[in-house]
């Protein structure tokens, strides 16, 4: 059969194309990452994944990614536990409470969050942000429970917990508006039928709302995460960029460094080839971490539907 | 009624284009055959380059472009090995296998800048004296608090107060970070046989890294009984409070344009290498002068020795180029001093000439003898 040259065929070839190349920008990805790491990872092997030295000199060469494998995680942690909650807040607010004359132009600004800039968080952090979480929370938390060995040490609001704070703040709008557009497509009749039977206006949206939306808000939750621990300019000029095994993140009042940060830092400036490859290999790693969260949660999503079912929309 | 569109559409597009065609040919040939060469590296000395090549190509030579890119250091290198550039900048000398890779590379070192130890003591003003093995100390963990014996003993009209010192440093690979820890492995043993020196090291101990000089001074600025480093263009600018350190003389001496100078003007011309020598070794950190200032150092522009073997290259591109870089070493040179660079001593400029000379397109030399 000839293919025919109709605008329908043309589409549909120029559709595939389009779409294929997604794929094959990620395979691309991946392939580059593989062969520029190669130096480093036939070098060091799983010691790159375990080792926690990060030294370029020149006869002292080690490179390890596990504190910035363990910093990506545990800011993206903070982040989600700050930011999460506070986006539902929004989005049940939004949809559920706010008077039509208050929900939109709220909406619209937690949408415009999403459009500033993450250097504007950064300076903001830097400037601002910073000096506030120092004199309100950390000094204070430091004094009182500094003995818990993650509120230890001397804080200088340049740490892990202020970058955790930054990407919660950074995380909110992507969180927040996909949440609010979940809620919103919840059928009123399920919240007639709630209310008909005597249910609370909590009641209704702690149990029919949320569990009727929840793989969607899980969604949600999983996008902000991806932009957590992608996050780069604005974690990078506030969290104190620790290297090597300083880099660890026992304490949260302490400098620490994620994966891009590290890779932001020193890869333009790396005269070694090998040095080269381990921020490329830094960079391989951070794609498999991305990857595997991502399936991860996908996973979690399936069986969250397969096991109490009936709430897919 | 459908053939009235069709030759009022053709007269259209033939006037237009011989309209355009008009234009083009009538302006003068020299935008066709002008030339355009092509830098990148180092972001240290870039205000330098980019005023220079303003200059150059508004009063010198008009009809001459000249583009760089920073980038870094070793993005320039990368660059000008892969003969991509016509010339690339440099903070750190080319190391042996780097010149293996970039065969008859030439150095030339084009401008000197100074870092600075900065801090940020309440009712201190600059001038707290400090000493190269205190700086490391301070850096290893030794020396932690701002009223430390070691440095009160030698600031007898100062009161330190006894707060931990904060450490910051630069987090990019930076050829500032390069030359202050080389000074540091050459004052401190314990520095050397720790930590060593290159453009990122393994920091000892809790340090804040901070993206660029900016944000290193920003960062000392708001921070309270901090220390970090910084470079001397940029302390001046930004008013920093700024340590005098002790140099091979023993004398005291601050930060400026003056003392930087005296540096590179107190090494004596004959234990320089030629261009084409090995520049891994010449350092003007600890240089013995008087009124030397001990954190030195130069930054360099490489070059090919033999132009031809750069793709596209062609006699007059070659002749062009070597004449800009002639103009930098030489009147360009003018530019450095309101940029808070210090101008090359005569020693340098004598054996940039001799290099520069060396400089061959095809076996031609470039400059006349």
């Amino acid at each position: 059969m000839r293919l025919k040259f109709t605008l329908d065929n043309i589409f549909k070839v120029a559709a595939g194309i389009v779409a294929a190349s997604a794929v094959v920008i990620l395979l691309l990805n991946a392939y580059i990452l593989i062969s520029g790491s190669t130096i480093v990872l036939n070098r060091y092997g799983l010691d790159f994944i375990t080792g926690t030295n990060w030294n370029p000199v020149t006869g002292r060469e080690s490179f390890g990614v596990l504190p910035y494998i363990l910093g990506t995680i545990v800011t993206s942690g903070i982040a989600l536990l700050i930011g999460v909650p506070l986006s539902l807040g929004i989005a049940i607010f939004l949809v559920e409470m706010a008077p039509k004359a208050v929900r939109v132009p709220i909406s619209y600004l937690v949408e415009l969050l999403a459009a500033v800039p993450s250097v504007i968080f950064g300076l903001w952090g830097i400037f601002f942000l910073r000096f506030w979480i120092l004199d309100y929370i950390e000094k204070p938390v430091n004094a009182y429970l500094g003995w818990i060995p993650i509120f230890s040490g001397t804080p200088q609001g340049l740490d892990i917990f202020t970058a955790g704070v930054i990407l919660a703040i950074m995380i909110i709008p992507t969180v927040a508006s996909v949440s609010k557009e979940v809620i919103n497509a919840v059928p009123n009749s399920i919240r007639e039928g709630a209310y008909s039977i005597g249910a609370t206006k909590w009641e209704v949206i702690r149990h029919w709302v949320l569990s009727y939306g929840r793989s969607g808000i899980f969604g949600a939750v999983i996008l902000g995460l991806g932009r957590a621990v992608g996050e780069t300019m604005a974690v990078t000029m506030v969290i104190g960029n620790a290297v090597g095994p300083s880099a660890m993140p026992t304490s949260l009042f302490a400098p620490g460094q994620t994966l891009p940060s590290l890779i932001a830092n020193g890869f333009l400036e790396s005269p070694t080839p090998l040095e080269k490859s381990a921020y490329i290999g830094a960079g391989l790693v951070l794609l498999a971490l991305s990857l595997l969260i991502n399936v991860a949660a996908h996973t979690m999503v399936t069986r969250l539907i397969k096991v109490k079912g009936g709430t897919v929309e | 009624m459908k053939k009235t569109y069709t030759i009022a559409i053709i007269a259209i597009v033939i006037i237009a284009a011989s309209a355009i065609s008009y234009v083009l040919l009538s302006q003068p040939p020299a935008t066709t055959d002008s030339i355009t060469l092509t830098g990148a590296g180092a972001t240290f000395p870039q205000p330098f380059i980019e005023s220079t090549i303003q200059t150059y190509t508004t009063q010198v030579k008009p009809n001459i472009q000249i583009n760089y890119q920073g980038g870094g250091s070793g993005a320039g290198i990368s660059a000008f090995t892969q003969k991509t550039v016509d010339f690339a900048c440099t903070d750190a000398a080319l190391t042996a296998s780097q010149r293996e890779a970039a065969p008859n590379a030439v150095h030339i070192p084009e401008t000197i800048g100074a870092i600075t130890v900065a801090y940020n003591i309440p009712g201190v003003s600059s001038g707290l004296r400090l000493t190269g093995p205190i700086i490391a100390d301070i850096y290893l963990g030794a020396i932690t608090n701002w009223n430390d014996p070691a440095i009160t003993s030698i600031n007898p009209d100062v009161t330190l107060p006894n707060n931990a010192i904060v450490l910051v440093r630069r987090s990019d690979g930076s050829g500032t970070t390069n030359w202050f820890t080389k000074y540091l492995s050459l004052v401190s043993s314990t520095w050397d046989s720790q930590v060593g020196s290159g453009t990122t090291v393994q920091w000892p101990g809790t340090t804040i890294g901070a993206n660029g000089n900016s944000n290193v001074a920003a960062n000392i600025a708001q921070t309270q009984y901090a220390i970090g480093y910084v470079e001397l263009a940029y302390a001046l600018q930004n008013d920093m409070t700024v340590a005098d350190v002790q140099n091979a003389a023993g004398n005291y001496v601050a930060p400026s344009l003056a003392s930087t100078t005296a540096a590179a003007e107190s090494i004596p011309t004959s234990g320089l290498p030629t261009g084409d020598g090995d520049w891994v070794d010449v350092s003007l950190l600890n240089a013995p002068g008087e009124q030397a200032y001990p954190i030195v150092t130069p930054t360099y522009m490489l070059l090919y020795k033999e132009l031809f073997v750069i793709p596209g290259m062609t006699l007059d591109k070659a002749t062009q180029l070597v004449q800009y870089i002639w103009y930098v070493v030489h009147d360009g040179q003018q530019l450095a001093e309101p940029l808070q660079y210090a101008a090359l001593p005569s020693n340098l400029v004598q054996i940039n000439e001799a290099t520069l000379r060396s400089i061959t397109f095809n076996g031609q030399a470039l400059v006349a003898n």
